[in-house]
């Protein structure tokens, strides 16, 4: 705490005026709350809410015991969930680290044009979540696993670059600057100079990204876009509770794995 | 061959960092700089091979004016500066030898380096210089790997693999303990007797910059104060270049430790903005 | 002088040292990346016929059309930034007493088990399958959106608030104690002052990850502007889907930029 400490002889925590700003600001925050609760609730139908505890005691009881031998059908969905996840992973790595290098201050080659086009596209497909890419994806090329792949790549994209070219823009400019010293040129400056720095946040932020697209291929299936989320939708349609049941314990499975495999391989390498 | 004419540096925000610079330094003569924080001592050094541009002036080797090159020029010149950083500057993720053949990124093609496939006599050459040095059991291991003393040999290392012509040498002993500084300090002057070569050492130890150069420039809110040798920086000398007193700040372990630690947790921080 | 010094040199492997292990991990990853690939199909005819309907969103991305449908557009945005709003709001309430229970230096071991295990579901379960749930349970609506970012609100902070307290400072914490303090009064020396700031901080990016989920929540029916954006898309109105599209970004870069200076004031 950098605050000046003044000395007075009455002791106040906090001096009128900025309490009254604070509880000024609290009510504030109270009112709109309340509002926003107001506008929200306009169309809730309160019956099915009070209704709830039965409809979830009803529903918890279809759905017990889950319905193993779903299980075989469920093993070629799975395999198109990790491939949805891994190859999008990897494409949304190939996409985002070229758009890294043009975003980061110290490496654009145009700060006036190229970069801030970068930054759009960083921040435009890191603004809009997988599912909603798939949506749009599955209504231009069709349903299946390709509309996955693309939409799991496009997310990366933002969140990889965003994390890449902070990276870069943070690397040690001594260690740059004694390579330019040798008489290097721009493309050995990179190689030498700045990949090295950033490579281990490099594969920290790609098994981390991996780690989520598990998590979200998983229900991409819902809006057509291939892997197990399909097996959930029909099921939800018909009302299989069961199976339903396992198929949210399939993922939950993957999830847990998967979280466990990238916080291992992080270690790993860091 | 050194001569350095009328050199002046105003950098954007309008500090005058040198003005007015003038002086020559011949084959084989090794010259201590001094002077206070602030006084353009490490300005100084690398305009000469403009790391920083100089706003005026010139800088000759060997008759080439250097600030007057084009990119590939300049790039062309400064393979035959080596320069010997503070606090190392050592590529900290790349082995000992990388660091060392980076000293010959100048003469290598763009592929040839990124393949790590040196010519021979260039990977003959640092092996020598790893022995010279002391180094050659470390050939493999990461830089970020060795102690302080350790690093600076390899920073000495990759500025001799460039063959140079002309040393600048940047607070060399700014990070290390008091005899480590004296064993890196007499290392670079014996080298540079050995090859003949003259070097610039910016320096704010006095003690150090007397015993180990052959002359002394003292500069002083960016103009040279002092230049001759040694023996003749007397307290009034002293007082002249620094004022009354010199305070350098130098950071301490735990300090490190902490910023460490402070850095991770950035790390952790950023993951969590970019979801 | 004379000594010769080796000629070649080979960068040593940094990670992986056994050479069989490396051929066998490189092997692997080729094999697998054939069999993946090997697994998409693709309907090319589709494709083509679909290239026209991308050709039609390029274009409604930038002929955006905010006009056609305003009111659901409007209303859809109404509901996900107030769905974003109380669901914040309540999912911090909540999981400021579920952090605190879940922190091994100040809650009791079988407190510290039962919130450990409610932050461990939450953050197990996707958003989407949650709300798939609440819909089906509270019927559709803003309300099970509502419900749905509270409940994954709890498992988001729960988490890092718990972490944040483990990582204080123990000096500080002993201070306190040292006076003779209950625990309530511990928690609000020792406790409170330490992990406000980044609460605040970690709050802000909450409402900001709420707020993009609540676009997404609206495709299974709990409300908010995803649905207005669902029926755009499946009516093949992309100029409306465009529109919707750059508000949510619109939306999305304001309220980084704006928690970037609140975090700054706050501090």
């Amino acid at each position: 705490m950098s605050v000046a400490s003044v000395e007075t002889p009455v002791w106040v925590h906090r001096t009128p005026v900025k309490r009254l700003m604070l509880w000024a600001g609290w009510l504030g925050c109270v009112a709109l709350f309340v509002w926003c609760w107001e506008r929200m609730t306009q169309r809730t139908i309160w019956a099915f809410v009070w209704d709830a505890p039965n409809a979830a005691a009803d529903i918890g009881s279809r759905a017990f015991p889950p319905r193993w031998s779903y299980m075989e059908r469920l093993w070629a969905p799975l395999w198109d969930t990790i491939n949805i996840a891994t190859l999008g992973t990897l494409l949304g790595i190939m996409m985002a680290v070229p758009l890294a290098f043009l975003a980061a201050s110290n490496t654009t080659p145009s700060r006036l044009i190229l970069r801030p086009i970068a930054l759009f596209a960083i921040v435009a497909t890191r603004s809009i979540n997988s599912l909603i890419w798939a949506l749009l994806l599955v209504s231009i090329l069709g349903p299946g696993i390709l509309a996955g792949i693309l939409a799991i790549a496009l997310r990366s994209i933002g969140f990889i670059g965003k994390l890449l070219y902070e990276a870069i823009e943070e690397t040690d400019i001594r260690q740059v600057e004694a390579i330019s010293a040798t008489g290097a040129s721009q493309g050995q400056i990179l190689t030498y100079g700045i990949v090295p720095q950033v490579l281990p946040s490099f594969y920290g932020i790609s098994v981390f990204r991996w780690d989520i697209n598990i998590r979200e291929s998983a229900i991409l299936g819902l809006v057509g876009a291939g892997g197990i989320g399909a097996q959930l939708n029909s099921s939800l349609n018909m009302l299989a509770w069961p199976q339903v049941m396992l198929i949210i314990l399939v993922i939950l499975g993957t999830v847990i794995i998967s979280e466990w495999v990238s916080a291992k391989v992080r270690h790993a390498i860091i | 061959m050194l001569r350095i004419e009328g050199l002046k540096k105003t950098y954007k925000t309008g500090d005058k960092a040198l003005s007015d610079v003038s002086f020559e330094v011949p084959q084989g003569q090794v010259v201590g700089l001094i002077g206070p924080s602030g006084a353009g001592k490490s300005t100084l050094i690398r305009c000469i091979n403009r790391l920083v541009e100089p706003t005026s002036g010139n800088v000759l080797l060997n008759d080439l004016n250097l600030p007057a090159l084009r990119t590939a020029e300049l790039r062309r010149a400064r393979r035959r500066i080596g320069m010997i950083f503070q606090e190392y500057a050592l590529v900290e993720r790349l082995t000992v030898m990388e660091n060392v053949l980076s000293g010959r990124l100048g003469y290598v093609g763009f592929w040839r380096s990124f393949m790590r496939r040196y010519p021979d006599t260039d990977i003959a050459n640092a092996f020598r210089l790893l022995d010279r040095v002391g180094l050659m059991a470390h050939a493999d291991k990461r830089a970020d790997a060795l102690s302080g003393g350790q690093r600076q040999r390899v920073g000495i290392a990759r500025a001799l693999a460039q063959d140079p012509e002309l040393l600048l040498i940047d607070e060399p002993t700014a990070s290390l303990d008091p005899k480590t500084s004296r064993q890196i300090m007499r290392l670079i002057v014996e080298i540079c007797r050995e090859r003949g070569l003259p070097a610039i050492i910016n320096i704010h130890d006095v003690v150090l910059a007397q015993q180990f150069s052959d002359r002394i420039i003292g500069l002083q809110a960016g103009r040279v104060v002092f230049d001759g040798p040694p023996a003749g920086l007397t307290e009034d000398v002293l007082t002249r270049i620094y004022g009354e007193e010199d305070w350098t700040a130098m950071r301490n372990g735990a300090a490190e430790d902490a910023e460490a630690e402070a850095e991770d947790k950035a790390q952790a921080e950023k993951m969590l903005r970019a979801l | 002088m004379s000594t010769a010094y080796p000629t070649t040199w080979r960068k040593p492997p940094q990670m992986i040292h056994s050479r069989a292990l490396r051929i066998a991990l490189a092997l692997g990853a080729v094999v697998y990346l054939v069999l993946a690939i090997g697994t998409i199909e693709v309907n090319w005819a589709r494709v083509v016929a679909g290239m026209e309907r991308a050709q039609r969103f390029v274009a409604g991305f930038l002929q955006p059309d905010f006009t056609t449908r305003w009111r659901d557009i409007s209303n859809g945005l109404m509901e996900s930034l107030t769905m974003t709003f109380t669901s914040t709001v309540v999912g911090v309430a909540i999981s400021i007493p579920i952090g605190v229970g879940a922190a091994r230096n100040v809650a009791p071991r079988a407190v510290y088990l039962v919130c450990r295990a409610i932050i461990a579901t939450s953050r197990a379960l996707q958003e989407i399958i949650v709300a798939i749930f609440f819909v089906a349970l509270f019927g559709f609506g803003a309300f099970a959106g509502f419900l749905t970012l509270t409940f994954a609100t709890i498992g988001f902070i729960g988490k890092l608030l718990a972490e944040d307290i483990e990582d204080i400072d123990e000096a500080q914490a002993e201070a306190i104690r040292a006076t003779g303090a209950s625990w309530l009064q511990l928690i609000n020396y020792a406790i409170q002052p330490q992990v406000m700031p980044r609460l605040i901080g970690l709050s802000l990016y909450r409402l900001d990850i709420n707020f993009r989920e609540s676009a997404v929540i609206g495709i299974v029916g709990a409300g908010g502007i995803g649905a207005a954006l669902n029926t755009s898309l499946s009516r093949y109105e992309y100029s409306s889907a465009g529109a919707i599209l750059l508000i949510i970004i619109a939306i999305v870069m304001m309220a980084e930029y704006s928690s970037g200076y609140l975090r700054k004031w706050v501090k």
